[in-house]
């Protein structure tokens, strides 16, 4: 089961609470879970926030895997100049 | 002097193009004036568009009388917000993050209220800029002025003037009683900051303030939009990203994308100021309005007083040390103006500010706040420097408290391979503290100093990403190939994009031919920016000429009337390997291009992905000031920046990246500004008197690439590198200024006035 720690970002939709333990394949199943939970969350992060899997960044990429002790950081998404 | 630091790869083939020093394929266009940028693009029939800015900084528009400008011989159209749709709040992903469409559209063309100097209220269409100009003069715009509030903190006052009074704080534990200027709270904790404070053996404590400044490209924005009378529209247009324009002109005008073709003109700099719209949605409005292609053109004034600059911000910061220079914990807090509407780089500004440290206790909070200036838009490494200016600040005082050497106090709390990131991650790949050793080592950083001088040490970090990108491979009947890609060159990219393919293909360079392609022309690619393209967009045309070698092999196998497992692609050609067949000779690519119509038709492949994976990298600058203790005045007498760069693809191109970067830290660091008055409005929107660096200002900048920590996501290892080098500067000049004058001066601009101030305060 993934470990997965969210940013302050998602705290309104959590009620401040930012570690989980998601059973997820991947990014998309991780965000349906999380809709799930806390209704509105799921589709915030498909829009504001990136993954950050096993120290990797991935913004936009529903079928990025995800192992079974992998660790997930959710963290604004990342532009640039 | 520039230099490269490198680890050999065991077993990696020999590159024969990537990392050489190929010259430009731009670069005769640009020296003979052939480039066409935007201003430089006309159609026949073309009219010219200019636009009626606010002047307040903050006003509600009781009513736009636009009757006698209508009525003036020559005007083709006038426009005001009322032309636009009235866009509901939307998230958009246009540029690189979703954005507001509602205050997109609001900061292209102003309707109940002008938010800042500069704001557009109106435009005007004609036959003429006279005429234009004229027809300005004679809109009438009732404007009912509202206090205005220019500073960070000021804005944040319980009885600050409000912007918009929809504008609830988001990121609070509970929505608030009521609207303010704060438009979110980032947040950010580990471990116990108190607690760790409190067993600390050192603390230091500063308060630090950086003020807004432009990105300063030479080329002002410009366009050219016609809109058929059929509805199909073309823009030109000088931008980070042609597919971003078209993105943002349909949602602002409320047309479909496919009805919007987008031709990117050459760009004259960006640095993130070009990843947004201001003029072509106007432009395509008036050419609807009046029938005929609309020009449009800023002037210098006009880049300044309406363009994004980048925050104005205060830095708190308190750091908690052991006396062997250990950081146990840290408390930040940024405070940053968005301009007219929500948006800072605050949130990057957090999660960067303690990214090179390995600190176990820590607090980071941000303030994205709304102020009556331009809405702010992305600079290189949006919000990092700010905050590495503060923190590196106070990083810089813990070796001269405690007699340590400033590298050393750096390498003995740096993140390496393994540690857990202040941002979240765990890093991998990263080169950080090779960069440290290459300034540690370096001649520069062991040279002494003389009277008046000093010597300042800074570090810098950016993620890095990569994102949607589309590539195409076609080779010519003559063996020659065209590299196509929807990204805008504005750092090398065409030269790195040629290189990459003329590697997998095993041609010479000169005979790869990277082109920018207009939106009809090739798939979707995010625009330019966030330093993805040599990374992500590199992937793509990697991946599309290894489409191509696999094609060519398998021609050449019918050839050979053999299997493609028996073809080998080397140096260009294709090797039989089939030990029944020693009779055929290599068959080259150009031999095998003459071919093609008979052996399956044009050689020609595309690649489409989203590349993820983008490695984070790392700079380390050192800078020697001098200051004349009579003036005040700084001179930059040595700079060095090492950078953690994966894999240069063209080294010098990596190096001018390096060096730009700094030089534009150097020009945040000493003289940049925007100087606004008491009534809100700018006071030195003009090159004479925003003073940015000029060659003149600054010695050779030395470049040191380290390329220990190739990205393996990469097919060349190729890390992002033109962000990083913006971080530093501002620290590693104020750290140099500090110990040359013996006083801590922590309000950018380092200007000679303030540095004769802060010498003269010795003496109190």
């Amino acid at each position: 089961m993934a470990h997965l720690v969210a940013s302050s970002e998602c705290w309104p939709f959590t009620g401040g609470a930012s570690e989980f333990e998601v059973e997820a394949g991947t990014v998309r199943g991780i965000i349906d879970e999380l809709e799930r939970r806390y209704p509105g969350l799921g589709r915030f992060i498909d829009k504001r926030m990136a993954f950050a899997i096993d120290g990797e960044i991935h913004q936009d990429a529903w079928f990025a895997e995800i192992g079974r002790d992998s660790e997930v950081y959710l963290i604004p998404r990342i532009g640039g100049g | 002097m520039s230099e490269t630091l490198e680890k050999p790869v065991a077993k990696a083939p020999a590159l024969k193009i990537v990392g050489t020093r190929p010259i430009r394929p731009d670069g005769a266009d640009k020296v003979t004036g052939r480039a066409n940028y935007g201003a430089d693009f006309s159609m026949p029939g073309q009219i010219v568009g200019k636009i009626l800015r606010s002047p307040h900084p903050h006003a509600r528009i009781v009513a736009i009388d636009t009757a006698k400008a209508r009525a003036l011989a020559g005007v083709k159209a006038v426009i005001t917000g009322e032309d636009f749709p009235d866009l509901a709040s939307e998230l958009v992903e246009g540029g690189e993050a979703a954005s507001n469409m509602r205050d997109l559209a609001l900061n292209v063309m102003a309707r109940d209220k002008a938010l800042y100097e500069g704001h557009a209220v109106a435009a005007v269409a004609a036959i003429s800029s006279d005429v234009a100009d004229e027809a300005l003069r004679l809109i009438k715009v009732d404007y009912e002025v509202l206090p205005h509030v220019i500073e960070v903190e000021a804005a944040m006052a319980p009885d600050a003037p409000l912007l918009h009074e929809h504008l609830y704080t988001e990121g609070l534990e509970a929505k608030p009683a009521k609207p303010s200027n704060i438009a979110r709270r980032h947040v950010n904790v580990r471990g116990d900051p108190e607690a760790a404070f409190a067993s600390a053996e050192v603390v230091i404590e500063g308060r630090y303030t950086t003020a807004a400044v432009h990105q300063g490209y030479i080329e002002p924005h410009a366009c050219v939009a016609a809109w058929a009378e059929d509805g199909r529209c073309d823009v030109w247009s000088s931008s980070q990203g042609q597919f971003m324009v078209r993105t943002y002109c349909a949602k602002v005008l409320g047309l479909d994308v496919s009805d919007i073709r987008v031709t990117p003109a050459e760009i004259g700099g960006g640095f993130g100021g070009k990843t947004t719209v201001y003029l072509e949605p106007v432009a395509l409005a008036l050419s609807r309005a009046s029938g005929h292609p609309v020009k449009m053109v800023m002037s210098r004034e006009e880049v300044f007083r309406a363009t994004g600059p980048t925050s104005g911000a205060v830095i708190r910061v308190r750091l908690g040390a052991m006396k062997d220079g250990t950081l146990v914990a840290a408390d930040v807090e940024l405070k940053y103006q968005a301009g007219a509407f929500p948006g800072s780089p605050v949130g990057a500004g957090c999660m960067t500010a303690l990214a090179c440290y390995d600190i176990p206790n820590f607090a980071i909070t941000g303030w994205d706040v709304v102020t009556n200036t331009p809405k702010v838009a992305a600079y290189r490494a949006p919000g990092a420097p700010i905050a590495a200016f503060g923190v590196e600040s106070a990083i810089d005082e813990l070796p001269l408290k405690l007699d340590i050497d400033p590298i050393e106090i750096r390498r003995r709390n740096a993140v390496r391979n393994g540690t857990k990131a202040a941002y979240g991650p765990t890093f991998q790949n990263i080169g950080y503290l090779d960069t440290l050793a290459a300034i540690g080592e370096s001649d520069h950083y062991r040279t002494p100093l003389g009277p008046n001088q000093g010597r300042g040490v800074a570090v810098g970090f950016w993620f890095n990403v990569g994102g949607e990108s589309t590539a195409a491979v076609h080779v010519a009947e003559d063996g020659s190939a065209m590299v196509v890609t929807g990204n805008p060159d504005i750092g090398g990219s065409r030269a790195s994009m040629a290189m990459m393919a003329a590697e997998v293909l095993g041609l010479p360079i000169d005979r790869v031919t990277p082109v920018v392609a207009d939106t009809a022309s090739i798939g979707y690619s995010m625009l330019t920016g966030g330093s993805r393209t040599t990374f992500a967009t590199g992937m793509a045309v990697t991946q599309a000429a290894e489409k191509i070698v696999a094609d060519l092999r398998a021609r050449a196998a019918k050839l050979w009337e053999t299997s493609v497992d028996q073809v080998e692609w080397r140096d260009g050609q294709a090797h039989c390997l089939d030990p029944a067949k020693p009779d055929r000779k290599p068959l080259t690519l150009a031999a095998l291009a003459a071919q093609s119509s008979r052996t399956g038709g044009p050689i020609s492949a595309q690649v489409a992905l989203n590349a993820q994976g983008a490695g984070p990298g790392f700079g380390v600058h050192v800078c020697d000031v001098e200051v004349d203790p009579e003036t005040g005045h700084v001179t930059i007498l040595r700079y060095t920046a090492a950078q953690d760069v994966g894999k240069a693809i063209h080294p010098a191109y990596v190096e001018g990246q390096v060096q730009g970067g700094a030089a534009q830290g150097v020009g945040w660091a000493l003289n940049e500004e925007y100087v606004f008055d008491a009534a809100g409005r700018m006071e030195n929107p003009g090159f004479l008197d925003y003073r940015m660096p000029v060659a003149s200002d600054l010695p050779m900048i030395d470049a040191i690439l380290v390329e220990t920590a190739p990205n393996p996501r990469h097919p060349f290892g190729a890390k992002g590198v033109g962000e990083v080098p913006i971080v530093p500067p501002l620290a590693a000049v104020a750290n140099a200024v500090r110990r040359a004058i013996d006083v801590r001066m922590c309000d950018l601009p380092l200007s000679p006035p303030k540095v004769l101030a802060a010498m003269d305060s010795r003496l109190d």
